[in-house]
């Protein structure tokens, strides 16, 4: 594996990014679940076995003491249910990994290494070395800032005041428009946004996800039955 | 440094859920084949999953979010990633400033 050394680097310098939009993030979400009654040891424990920042910014929104463990089962089932989709779209390209890299390597997938995963077996064999340097970059990254997060509490202040709640937006906008090519990438865009705002708007988060993800498929589908009609 | 056991099962159940929607593919992924058709449906899952997170953000928030948004994603067509984040950043701050 004389390549391996290349892949980690490449894998640090792509993360890198999303890595840093994170930090507020994680820092924040720290401190949102002190504020709910948890201890940095248990907001550690979370971040380091879920480590799914969806999953548990919604798990912030729910609660309360003792944990409502059913509510919280079903809302981290509908806000991972994407994880189905991209697993399944990933695990295509894990051809070079061994079976216990998979295990290792889809355990810290999220939605940011996921997508430069993607990216990258677009043009090239993806390698677990640097799948899974991205990903323990980020799993690291998280569960350190969600536990400092934990200790120094209210210190941030309000994240809008410096922007740190759109830096996940602009980095998904970035990340998305990477996958888009010509007209047919364009109209997947088009439908998966105003499917997702549409559902969000009318029946609520988590809901958004799997409306807009769906119409997006539906729309490629769509597509590319048309180009095989022409062909 | 505590951990209420209750809490812990909470956190255990969420983990356990969590990693089998990860895991999901790679146990179901090998045995399916798909035709190209399919294939161009998996194709899109990236773009329309990214999009689909973002969109209550970007077009159902309010007019800064909006507007910066669509300046993150004209940046996105030059820069990489760090520059698509500075310019969405600096625009929505700005844009709030001036009461949007």
């Amino acid at each position: 594996m004389t390549a391996g050394p290349r892949e980690v680097r490449d894998g640090l310098r792509d993360i890198a990014p999303a890595a840093i939009a994170a930090i507020p993030i994680g820092l924040l979400f720290g401190a949102l679940m002190a504020s709910k009654g948890l201890t940095p040891a248990e907001v550690a424990l979370m971040s380091g076995f879920v480590c799914a920042g969806g999953a548990q910014l919604a798990a912030v929104e729910l609660w309360v003491h003792p944990a409502p463990i059913l509510a919280l089962a079903v809302s981290t089932a509908l806000i991972d249910a994407r994880h189905v989709l991209m697993s399944t779209s990933l695990a295509r390209r894990t051809g070079a990994f061994a079976w216990w890299q998979k295990m290792l390597g889809f355990y810290v997938m999220s939605d940011e290494n996921w997508a430069l995963g993607e990216r990258r077996a677009a043009e090239r064999t993806l390698t677990p070395a640097y799948f899974i340097t991205m990903g323990a970059t980020l799993w690291i990254n998280w569960v350190t800032t969600t536990t400092l997060g934990a200790i120094g509490g209210a210190m941030l202040g309000d994240p809008r005041l410096y922007g740190a709640d759109f830096a996940f937006t602009a980095l998904f906008i970035g990340l998305a428009a990477a996958f888009v090519r010509g007209p047919g990438g364009m109209a997947v865009v088009a439908a998966s946004g105003l499917a997702s705002a549409a559902a969000y708007l009318s029946v609520g988060a988590p809901w958004h996800v799997a409306a807009g993800a769906a119409a997006g498929v539906a729309t490629a589908w769509g597509v590319a039955g048309e180009e095989e009609a022409l062909a | 440094m505590s951990v209420d056991p209750w809490t812990l099962l909470a956190i255990l159940v969420m983990a356990s859920i969590t990693y089998a929607t990860r895991i999901s593919g790679v146990l179901l992924g090998g045995r399916l084949k798909l035709s190209p058709r399919a294939q161009a449906a998996f194709n899109a899952v990236p773009p329309a999953v990214l999009v689909a997170l973002i969109a209550p953000s970007a077009l159902a928030t309010g007019g800064a979010e909006t507007i910066a948004a669509l300046a993150a994603a004209l940046a996105a067509t030059r820069l990489p990633l760090l520059g698509v984040i500075a310019v969405g950043v600096v625009t929505v701050v700005a844009l709030r400033a001036f009461g949007l």
